[in-house]
C-alpha cells in the first residue's frame, strides 16, 4: 500500500539529470502526495518547479554520501544542549475571546472546523 | 469465557496504556493541566501552535515518568522528543510531540498478583491531545456536518505505556490494567481514573492456533472505557479472529472500534494507511538526558509498591495471594500488618478486611480498634455475627468496639445460661435431635440456628456447636 521512497538514499551523481521531469530522486507524484497532505494546492506549472527544486535540494543532502560516516552516531540535534526544562508553574493564557475572533469559524467557545473524514466541500 | 475452542486456539494480547500526568501545567507549556470545564480556557501560544511558539519541557512531567518507569522495572534512558506528523484538528500545529526511536523509559516489567511477568516495551511521554465534538450526522465522525474542537486537554502530558504482547486472556488483561493503575496512583503519577479517560486502554489481539510460534495478524481495538470492557473486547475480537480463519478467510490489520452498548467492534481504519506519520526528531526541543543522580533520588523515594505490599501481608499475616490482592487493591495492608503487631490474630484480621471492610471509610481504621475487636471475638465476648455488626459501626462512626458492643448489650453469654439454652431447644425438637446423634450432620446447622434465633444471635456459633457434640450420647 505505502510506496515511501527513501529519497535520501546516496547515488552516484554522474547519472544525475536535475530536470523535473526525469529526477528519480524524487517524482512529481511524491510531490502531489506531499502538497496534499500539506493541505496545499499546486498548478501543474508550480508542480514542475518544485518537484526541480526539491530534487536539487535532495541531490545537494547526498553530499553527505560521499562521507565515510561509519561509527558517526546519527545526530538529532544541532544544538549541544540537553536538559533544558521549566518548573511545573501556570503561566500567562490567552483570552479565549481574542483567540476565537481570529479563528475562520467558532461556535459555542470552540472551534469550528470542516468535516474531518471525506472530502472538503 | 470464550466462543472459541480454547482447547485449539491461543488469544495473545498486547495493551497500550495512556496516563495522564498528574502535573500542574501541560508537557511543553506553562497553561493549566485542567480541562472538562468551559472549554478553551487554559490555552497559550505553545497549545495552540502559533508561529513561534515554542515548547519547553515541563521537569515534573519527566519526575513522574522516571517515577512510573523505576516502579516498572524499567531502564530510564538518553532520550529525544519526535513529531509525529498527522492531519486531524484536534492538534492545531497538525503534529504531535511524541517519543520514537529513543524513549525514556525501556525494557521493563509488571507482575501480576498470581505472579506472572509482563513485559513492558517502553513507556514514553507525549502530549494530548484536544477534544473534538462532531456535529450533525447523529454525532458520527463520517456522517458529521462539521467539528468544534475544545483545546483544553490538548498539550496534557501523557505516559505510553506499551507492553510486551505476553498475555494470553481477558483476565490477565484485567489484572494488568488493575495492578499498572495501581502502581500509578502508588507512585502518584496519575489517578488512574479509566471512566474518566485519565487513563486509556488501546488493546491489540491477535490468535494463532496453540503450538504455532509466530504471531497472527493483530487489530487494535480502541475506545475501551472499564476493565468491563476490556475483557469483553478482548473475547469479542478474538472470537472474531478464529471464525474469520475457520471460515478460510484472512485477518486484515485494522484499527477498530469498541462499542459498549452493542457488545461488539468496528472497523475505524486499515492500519497500512494510517502509520505513515514521518517521524523525525523534533527540532524545537534539545535531548532529555536525566543524570544518575536524579534517577537515583527518585528511586530512593519511590514507596512500597504494590507487588511488594502484597508479598509483605502474605508474610506477616498469613493471607492467601489473592486476599492479599483485594487488601492491598483496598488499601488495608498497612492496618493489618499494625494490627497484627498489636497481637490480633492474622487469620481474624485478614478475614475482616476480606468480607466486612469493602466500605471506603475502612482505611480510617485504627489499629488498635481492630486489634481490639479480634481480641473480643477470640476471647468470646462477641459472636461472628456480633462482631459483623461491631466492625461495619467502627467504620461507620470511628468508635471503639468496646464502646459499640456496650451500647448494643452484647456481652460473652455466659457458659451456664447457654448451656440451658441449648438444652430446651434440643428438649423442644426431639425428633431432629435423635437424628442429629443418629449421625445426620445436616442437623447441627439446625441447631446453631435454632440456639441463635434464642439468644438474638448473642451466642458463639462454635461453643454451641461444642455444647451439642458434648450432649450427643
Amino acid at each position: 500500500m505505502s510506496k515511501r521512497r527513501s529519497v535520501g538514499r546516496c547515488r552516484d551523481r554522474s547519472a544525475d539529470s536535475l530536470g523535473p521531469e526525469m529526477n528519480d530522486r524524487i517524482s512529481k507524484d511524491d510531490v502531489e502526495k506531499v502538497a496534499r497532505l500539506a493541505l496545499l494546492h499546486l498548478e501543474p506549472s508550480e508542480l514542475e518547479t518544485f518537484t526541480g527544486q526539491l530534487a536539487a535540494i535532495l541531490d545537494h543532502a547526498s553530499d553527505m554520501g560521499q562521507l565515510d560516516l561509519s561509527g558517526v552516531e546519527p545526530m538529532t540535534q544541532p544544538v549541544p544542549l540537553s536538559n533544558v526544562m521549566r518548573a511545573d508553574e501556570v503561566g500567562e493564557l490567552l483570552d479565549r475571546g481574542d483567540v476565537l475572533a481570529s479563528a475562520p469559524c467558532s461556535e459555542d467557545g470552540q472551534f469550528r472546523v470542516p468535516p474531518v473524514l471525506g472530502e472538503p466541500s | 469465557m470464550s466462543d472459541f475452542d480454547e482447547s485449539e486456539w491461543e488469544t495473545v494480547i498486547g495493551l497500550e496504556v495512556h496516563a495522564e500526568l498528574a502535573t500542574r501545567t501541560k508537557l511543553f507549556s506553562s497553561a493549566p493541566n485542567e480541562f472538562g470545564g468551559e472549554p478553551n480556557t487554559n490555552i497559550d501560544p505553545v497549545t495552540l501552535g502559533l508561529p513561534g511558539a515554542l515548547p519547553v519541557l515541563n521537569e515534573q512531567a519527566v519526575e513522574l515518568a522516571i517515577r512510573v518507569g523505576l516502579a516498572l522495572h524499567c531502564t530510564v534512558q538518553r532520550s529525544i522528543f519526535a513529531r509525529k506528523n498527522y492531519f486531524y484538528p484536534d492538534q492545531a500545529k497538525n503534529y504531535q510531540i511524541s517519543q520514537f526511536d529513543l524513549p525514556i523509559n525501556i525494557d521493563g516489567w509488571i507482575e501480576l498478583p498470581d505472579g506472572k511477568r509482563i513485559g513492558i516495551e517502553r513507556a514514553h511521554l507525549e502530549e494530548d491531545t484536544g477534544k473534538s465534538t462532531h456535529i450533525g450526522g447523529g454525532g458520527r465522525i463520517h456522517e458529521a456536518d462539521y467539528s468544534l474542537v475544545d483545546y483544553n486537554r490538548c498539550g496534557v502530558p501523557l505516559l505510553e505505556i506499551v507492553g510486551r504482547p505476553d498475555l494470553r486472556n481477558g483476565d490477565d488483561a484485567k489484572a494488568y490494567v488493575s495492578e499498572l493503575r495501581a502502581i500509578l496512583v502508588a507512585v502518584g503519577a496519575s489517578d488512574g481514573k479509566m471512566e474518566e479517560g485519565s487513563m486509556r486502554v488501546d488493546c491489540n489481539v491477535s490468535v494463532r492456533r496453540r503450538g504455532e510460534t509466530e504471531f497472527g495478524t493483530r487489530c487494535e481495538v480502541k475506545n475501551i472505557n472499564s476493565l468491563r470492557s476490556l475483557g469483553r473486547a478482548i473475547n469479542y475480537e478474538a472470537a472474531r479472529h478464529v471464525a474469520l480463519i475457520e471460515a478460510g478467510e484472512k485477518v486484515e490489520q485494522q484499527t477498530r472500534h469498541w462499542d459498549e452498548s452493542e457488545g461488539r467492534t468496528h472497523k475505524l481504519r486499515s492500519k497500512e494507511e494510517a502509520d505513515d506519520y514521518r517521524y523525525f526528531p523534533e527540532p524545537d526541543l534539545v535531548e532529555l538526558d536525566p543524570s544518575a543522580e536524579w534517577i537515583e533520588r527518585v528511586r530512593s523515594e519511590l514507596p512500597s509498591l504494590p507487588a511488594q505490599r502484597r508479598h509483605d501481608l502474605v508474610d506477616r499475616t498469613g493471607a492467601t495471594p489473592a486476599q492479599a490482592g483485594l487488601i492491598v487493591e483496598r488499601g488495608l495492608d498497612a492496618l493489618c500488618i499494625a494490627a497484627v503487631d498489636l497481637g490480633a490474630d492474622g487469620s481474624r484480621v485478614v478475614t475482616h478486611a476480606e468480607h466486612n471492610l469493602a466500605d471506603p471509610r475502612a482505611v480510617d481504621l485504627t489499629p488498635e480498634n481492630l486489634a481490639k475487636l479480634t481480641e473480643m471475638e477470640t476471647g468470646g465476648d462477641l459472636s461472628a455475627t456480633q462482631a459483623k455488626q461491631v466492625i461495619a459501626e467502627m467504620v461507620e462512626t470511628g468508635a471503639s468496639p468496646v464502646d459499640i458492643a456496650k451500647a448494643h448489650g452484647f456481652e460473652a453469654m455466659d457458659t451456664d445460661a447457654l448451656a440451658t439454652t441449648v438444652d430446651e431447644v434440643i428438649a423442644a425438637n426431639p425428633d431432629e435431635w435423635q437424628r442429629y446423634c443418629d449421625g445426620d450432620g445436616k442437623l447441627t446447622g439446625f441447631f446453631v440456628g435454632q440456639v441463635m434465633k434464642a439468644t438474638k444471635g448473642q451466642a458463639d456459633g462454635k461453643a454451641v456447636s461444642a455444647l451439642l457434640n458434648a450432649r450427643k450420647s
